[in-house]
């Protein structure tokens, strides 16, 4: 149903390391206009890493990453400045700046990056404060707010600009089931009211088969599977059934490999 | 954005269109903060909207508010799909006076 769409993430043959050790092992992958996307898979899976790469935050080591158009690998600071005016980032911890209020910490992006009427930003923070449910909560401090509270006022933020792309790390850790089932709902309205792209990473199983449009699966820096709820469901690949069943993974060992990490020898001097 | 000023029967009536966004919602404001300082009733047809973003939606709350504080009528008319959206995610279409055409909205 998406192929016509236009592609306004295209991640092409991305290959990344953190020191010597590979995390992506050549991902390629297309998000469309007005499409959540959900990238699953378990610790260690890359999903983290693979965001981060997406976010523009490490150079990969080859393979292109573009994001409405723009190849974030090749953008210098100028264009990676204007191209983040229009990305909003929601982290797992909030991340929230404790000397502010909530409503100003809703209001930096608007007062960093636009000229608009202090009338409009201070209506339009409180907007989106209302759409995660902590309407009249703009002058408290973040320390007077619960971790779940916390998390949606960091939602306000990366909102606060109507961003075209939304990355959202780990949305429901930490929640509760019905602020995450909220969450999940709001999600799906942003994306139909403003017509947001959405990209989500999170290994919460329920969440994932609510929202998603599409489901990338990544395993040990591969996708193991791009597609639909349906497809992810019937996939009869064993690595997705174990992470959708929750079964720990029966790696088959490599001694000599396995001898070497332990002892840190290389493999060639075993 | 287009816009344009009409007269009806004593009434204002603005209409806009295209992609109401942060570089032109300001000047979305300032025409229709205008109209309310002169203490004018106020119409705003939004049939011709395709996307209007939350600072758009900020600017008709402000104007809604300075109407209702100065005392002069003021309603939305027409609203688009897409703006019905927005105004439906914020909850908004259970605040502003809407109406289906100006001649509602001048009855």
């Amino acid at each position: 149903m998406n192929s016509e769409r236009e592609a306004v993430i295209r991640v092409r043959d991305l290959v990344t390391h953190y020191g010597e050790r590979q995390i992506l092992k050549g991902v390629s992958l297309d998000v469309h206009a007005g499409e959540i996307m959900v990238i699953m898979g378990g610790s260690g899976s890359g999903k983290s890493t693979f965001l981060r790469f997406l976010l523009g935050l490490h150079q990969p080591t080859s393979g292109s990453i573009e994001l409405l158009g723009q190849d974030i690998t090749q953008l210098d600071s100028q264009g990676m400045y204007e191209l983040r005016k229009k990305m909003g980032v929601s982290f797992q911890g909030g991340a929230l700046f404790n000397s502010m209020t909530v409503g100003e910490n809703v209001q930096l992006p608007l007062r960093e990056h636009t000229e608009l009427d202090d009338a409009t930003i201070e209506i339009m923070s409180r907007l989106k404060l209302e759409l995660v449910n902590l309407g009249g909560f703009d002058r408290l401090m973040p320390a007077q707010l619960s971790g779940g509270m916390v998390k949606r006022a960091a939602l306000a933020r990366a909102i606060a600009m109507d961003p075209r792309l939304l990355f959202f790390d780990e949305p429901s850790a930490g929640l509760d089931p019905v602020v995450s089932a909220e969450l999940d709902e709001l999600i799906l309205k942003l994306r139909d009211a403003l017509n947001m792209t959405i990209v989500v990473v999170t290994h919460e199983l329920d969440s994932a088969f609510k929202i998603a449009d599409r489901i990338t699966v990544l395993d040990q820096g591969d996708i193991l599977l791009v597609g639909t709820v349906e497809e992810v469901r019937n996939s009869d690949n064993r690595r997705v059934q174990d992470l959708l069943n929750r079964r720990p993974r029966e790696e088959v060992i490599d001694p000599d490999a396995y001898m070497a990490r332990l002892t840190d020898t290389p493999l060639n001097e075993l | 954005m287009q816009h344009a000023i009409t007269e009806r029967q004593g009434a204002s009536v603005l209409s806009l269109g295209g992609e109401i966004d942060l570089s032109n919602s300001p000047q979305a404001r300032k025409l229709i903060l205008a109209e309310i300082k002169a203490g004018n009733t106020l119409a705003i047809d939004l049939s011709g909207v395709s996307y209007i973003d939350s600072s758009g939606i900020a600017s008709l709350v402000e104007g809604y508010q300075k109407a209702k504080s100065g005392g002069s009528r003021f309603g939305l008319v027409a609203v688009s799909e897409p703006a019905m959206k927005v105004l439906k995610l914020a909850r908004l279409d259970q605040v502003f006076p809407l109406f289906a055409s100006v001649d509602d909205f001048l009855v």
